[in-house]
Order: C-alpha cells, then structure tokens, then sequence
C-alpha cells in the first residue's frame, strides 16, 4: 500500500514526533495557526552566541503540519539564525521528501513560518514580507 | 429537452454529466463534495453556450429581437421556480447571487427597517456561517438580541428550546431546513407555527433542500426562503430568494440603481414593482436561464426520485461505514430524517489528511469546519470529513470510497 504524500517517514513523524514538548528556560516562543485546517504549532528555542541551541515544538493538528514542524526541529538545532533566516519552502519540501500539493502546502509550511517568527522576534526585527506570506 | 423517466436509471443520469467521465489521480472521478455545489448536465452547459451564442442582450429595455427572447428566456426562469417550489405569484421569486445574498438582503432591507433595541433574532445552532454573520451585523447595529436553539445527540432541534426561545420579543426566526453538517431535515412547519403565533417571521435556508427533495414554500408557510442554483445542478452566481409578496411590497429596496427604478429625477426616484425593485442592475441573464433549465431537469427526474435515491445511497453508505474500527458518524441515525450529507470522523485521523488520502483515489469529499463554527464548537469537534451524494451517484462509487477509508484507518494505525 502507498501513499504519495503519507509516507512511512511523515507518519513516523507524526505517531512519535521529535523534539516535542516544552523547554525549560527557552529565550523565546511563538505560535501561530493555519485558519484553513485549524492547525496550530509552537516553537521554543534556547538561542546561544547567534545560534539556536535548543528547541521544543508543541502543536494539534494533521500530519503534515505535525511531522514538517517535528522534522524543522531536528535540523534547526545547531543552526545560525542567519542561516535559518534564509530557510524558504524547498528547504521544508526536501526534508519531507515529498510534494504535499497546492492545497496542503500550507501545512506543511506552518513550522518554519513559526520558527521564523521566533528568530524575528528574538531579534526584535520586523516580520517580513516572506514570512508572512508562508501560511 | 430532456427525456421522462419513471424510474430512476443512474446511468442514463451520469451520461448526462461530462465532469463525470473524468479521471483524477489516475482514477475515475467520485465526486461526493455535492453539498458544497453540484455538477451540471450538458443540458444546462449548452444553454449557457446557446445562450451567449444565439440570443444574448439585456433584458428589460431593448426593443430589437435578442432583446426579446432574452428578457423572454429569463421571465421564463423565473416561472419556473415559482411552480418548483410553489410560490403563490412569480414575483415572490427574486433572483440574487447566492444564497448568501438572499439572506443579506433580507436581513438589510426587511432587518433594518423592522428590527429595533430588544427585539429578538432566533436562530439555530446548526446555521451555516451565512445565516449567522448576517444577523449578528444587524443585531449589532440595532442592539438586537441573537439566541440559538439548540440540539440534542442525534442532531435534531430541541423541542424545549423551540418553544422556549421563539416568544413575543422574537421578530423573526432564520432556520436551515437541511444542515449542511448534520444532514438533519428540521420540520419548518412547527417553527412557522410557533413563530406566528407571535407576529414574527421565519426565513428558511434552503440551499441544502431545494436542490434534493420537493420544497412547497406555501406549504411550509415561511415567510423568506433562500437558495444557491449551484448547488441544483444550475450554474454559480444564480441564487434566488422567494418572499411573499406582502413583505416584499412593504420592503424598502436593497441595492439601487439601474433597472430597479421606475421613474428618476434629481429630487427622488420611485421603485418598480415586484420583483424588479429587488433586482438592481444588470442581472445574472445566462445563469438565471441555466438555473431554469437545471429546475426542468430535477423536475424530469421528479424530486421524490432524487429524494429517494439519496435516501438509498445514504442509508447504505451509513451501513457500510458502521464496519470501519473508529469512525464516528454525527447526525440523525434514522435516513428518513436526513438529506444525503454524512459528517464523519475515522479514529484521531485529520479531516484534511482524510481528505487528502482520499483525493489519492478520486474521491472528492470535503473536509474541515464547513462554515458552521458554532456548531463544530457546539459538538466539541474541531473538523470533520463530510460525504454528500446526489442522483448521479452510486453504491459502487461508496465501496469504493469505503475501502479507501479502511486504507487509510490502516494507514495511520498500522
Ligand atoms: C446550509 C447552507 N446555507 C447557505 C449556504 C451558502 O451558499 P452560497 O455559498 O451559495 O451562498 C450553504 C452552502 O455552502 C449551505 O450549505
């Protein structure tokens, strides 16, 4: 049985997602939601020295937001906030390994729209154009 | 134009529908998204195309022949659905867009006019979105009252609230007569009689019960009624809404301008009569004469047939998903008391991965809140995924949709 989009892998994300839950004294926090599916991610990052040290996500909603979100989280750490910055939607799409399509495209994007929120945040920097056009 | 038929025969059905021979994702379409709008037969597509190829010009003013068999055409419409859902005269039926600006006009014209502080607005918590926020604007404005009847487990009206909340400060009562979430078939005739016995009004939301089983506006003695022609095999941008005529005639205009207007002068103007005053501007021609031909169609097919035929596929569709571990059906148990719309959730599956694992298989179904918040907030349920049948479809068409629903269970809970 196959699933073009509902791959073993996103699944797996999904049933046991990484990184999830809370962290202890993070520098900063951001949420948002996708009106569309009612999607909703957190993310929590411990920034040291301009880079991202740690991180914990939180969210409800379908897999595809879910396990992109949990999957952001693996290769953010250890990142700069520069070079998460410059993250855009092929960066999400190849670490999904898959092409959710027009109408889900937004799932999958949500966590890196979050993060980035975070980053501008910390930063104290204006949202972007980019940003905001994620979700 | 379109041929008799006295029993139903699906096929002969189908092969009226072009959309229908379409593959998706490789596989043959199955369209069950017929509650967010219904596809048309070739005999309302090539009215549009005869239409703008024969005889398109504007209706009401011109002299020359194609103003003629236009403004001909469309009054013919609107004959049409004056008989489909027995309205007393042909101008109670006043075209609109949708079914949406039916109930905005109503809630403009006849709301502001009439509804003042402490008046009471009952609405329904099923309600879809456009036949709340109308409301809820005017309440606002006027310092109105809104309340919602509510329903009990199975998704039926709560016969305490109806008489409870419908009393002497009630002005008007918006009520769907179908839900569009829950499939419930709501008896407006008890809300009409409730209702009149205190003065107030009741407009009925009938865009998920005119496109699938035999509406009688007189019978149901509502006051307003409001449909979408796309949802009855018509095209988009045609809706319409029938009045009866005393309110209509005691109804100041809602949008002015051209064509609504019998005389103007720097200092005033005066309307035209039913239901040209409600008709301001150059109106929806083709689509009006599409929705008509879509009228004939149901008509052919007569309306207990596809009432019949939904009940059917409906009640074997509700069996059929009572063998899947983990899906919960909302709404009446009981087919007799629904429309051919099943709302669903399968184990703690997402309604948008529902709907796209599905849309792998050419199914179309529909899936999130469906314009109904309250309601979804009502029921504690974020999202659902609902299946919505029209004539045209089949039992096989539900196997098949079936044993996707089990690939996906088996998906994500391996
Ligand atoms: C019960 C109900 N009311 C109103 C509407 C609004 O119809 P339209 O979008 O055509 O105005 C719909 C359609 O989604 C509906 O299902």
């Amino acid at each position: 049985m196959s699933s073009d989009i509902y791959k073993d892998i996103i699944l797996d994300y999904y049933r046991n997602p990484r990184n999830f839950g809370d962290l202890a004294n993070a520098d900063v926090r951001a949420k948002d939601s996708n009106p569309l599916c009612g999607d909703i991610i957190e993310m929590q990052l411990k920034i040291n020295d301009g880079k991202i040290d740690d991180v914990r996500f939180k969210g409800k909603g379908c897999a595809i937001s879910q396990a992109s979100a949990s999957m952001l989280t693996e290769v953010i750490k250890g990142k700069s906030l520069d070079d998460v910055k410059a993250m855009g939607k092929s960066n999400v799409l190849e670490l999904m390994g898959i092409d959710p399509g027009p109408t889900r495209i937004k799932c999958a994007l949500l966590g890196l729209k979050v993060v980035k929120l975070a980053v501008y945040g910390y930063l104290g920097q204006a949202i972007t154009e980019e940003v905001k056009q994620l979700v | 134009m379109v041929e008799k038929l006295a029993t139903i025969n699906v096929p002969r059905i189908r092969e009226d529908f072009p959309i229908l021979k379409r593959r998706v994702n490789g596989k043959p379409l199955i369209y069950f998204d017929n509650a967010a709008t219904s596809q048309k037969p070739i005999q309302v597509i090539e009215t549009l195309d005869k239409y703008y190829r024969e005889y398109n010009a504007n209706i009401h003013r011109g002299i020359h022949k194609l103003a003629e068999e236009a403004t001909i055409a469309h009054e013919e419409a609107r004959e049409k659905i004056a008989k489909f859902i027995n309205a007393n005269r042909t101008e109670e039926i006043v075209f609109v867009r949708n079914a949406t600006e039916a109930i905005n006009l109503v809630a403009y014209a006849w709301g502001r006019a009439n509804i003042k502080q402490g008046d009471k607005i009952v609405l329904t918590i099923m309600e879809h979105h456009s036949n709340i926020v109308p409301w809820q604007q005017l309440a606002n404005e006027k310092g109105a009252k809104l309340e919602f009847i509510k329903i009990d487990e199975e998704g039926h009206l709560r016969q305490d609230e109806i008489h409870e909340l419908i009393d002497e400060r009630t002005k008007i009562v918006c009520i769907t007569h179908a839900s569009n979430v829950l499939g419930t078939i709501n008896s407006i005739k008890e809300i009409t009689r409730a209702a009149h016995r205190f003065g107030a009004l009741v407009l009925v939301d009938a865009a998920q019960s005119v496109p699938h089983m035999r509406v009688d506006a007189r019978d149901l003695d509502c006051d307003f009624m409001a449909f979408s022609g796309h949802k009855m095999m018509g095209p988009t941008g045609i809706g319409v809404l029938y009045g009866k005529s005393k309110h209509f005639e005691n109804m100041p205009p809602f949008l002015c301008g051209g064509e609504m207007i019998k005389e103007v002068h720097t200092t005033g103007a005066s309307w035209k009569d039913l239901p040209y005053k409600f008709e301001a501007g150059t109106p929806n021609i083709a689509g009006a004469i599409g929705l008509g031909v879509a009228v004939d169609y149901l008509r052919n097919v007569s309306m207990e047939t596809v009432h019949d035929h939904e009940k059917q596929i409906t009640g074997y569709a509700l069996t059929r998903m009572t063998e899947i571990d983990g899906l919960v059906v909302y709404g009446p148990k009981e087919v007799t008391k629904r429309v051919g719309v099943i709302s669903f959730n399968l184990g703690d599956i997402h309604a948008h991965d529902l709907a796209s694992i599905m849309d792998e298989e050419g199914i179309a179904i529909r899936s999130g809140h469906h314009c109904a918040q309250p309601l979804m907030e009502f029921l504690n349920v974020p999202a659902m995924s609902r299946a919505s049948f029209y004539i045209y479809n089949t039992n096989e068409e539900v196997d098949v949709f079936i044993n996707a629903l089990e690939k996906a269970r088996k998906l994500f809970n391996p």
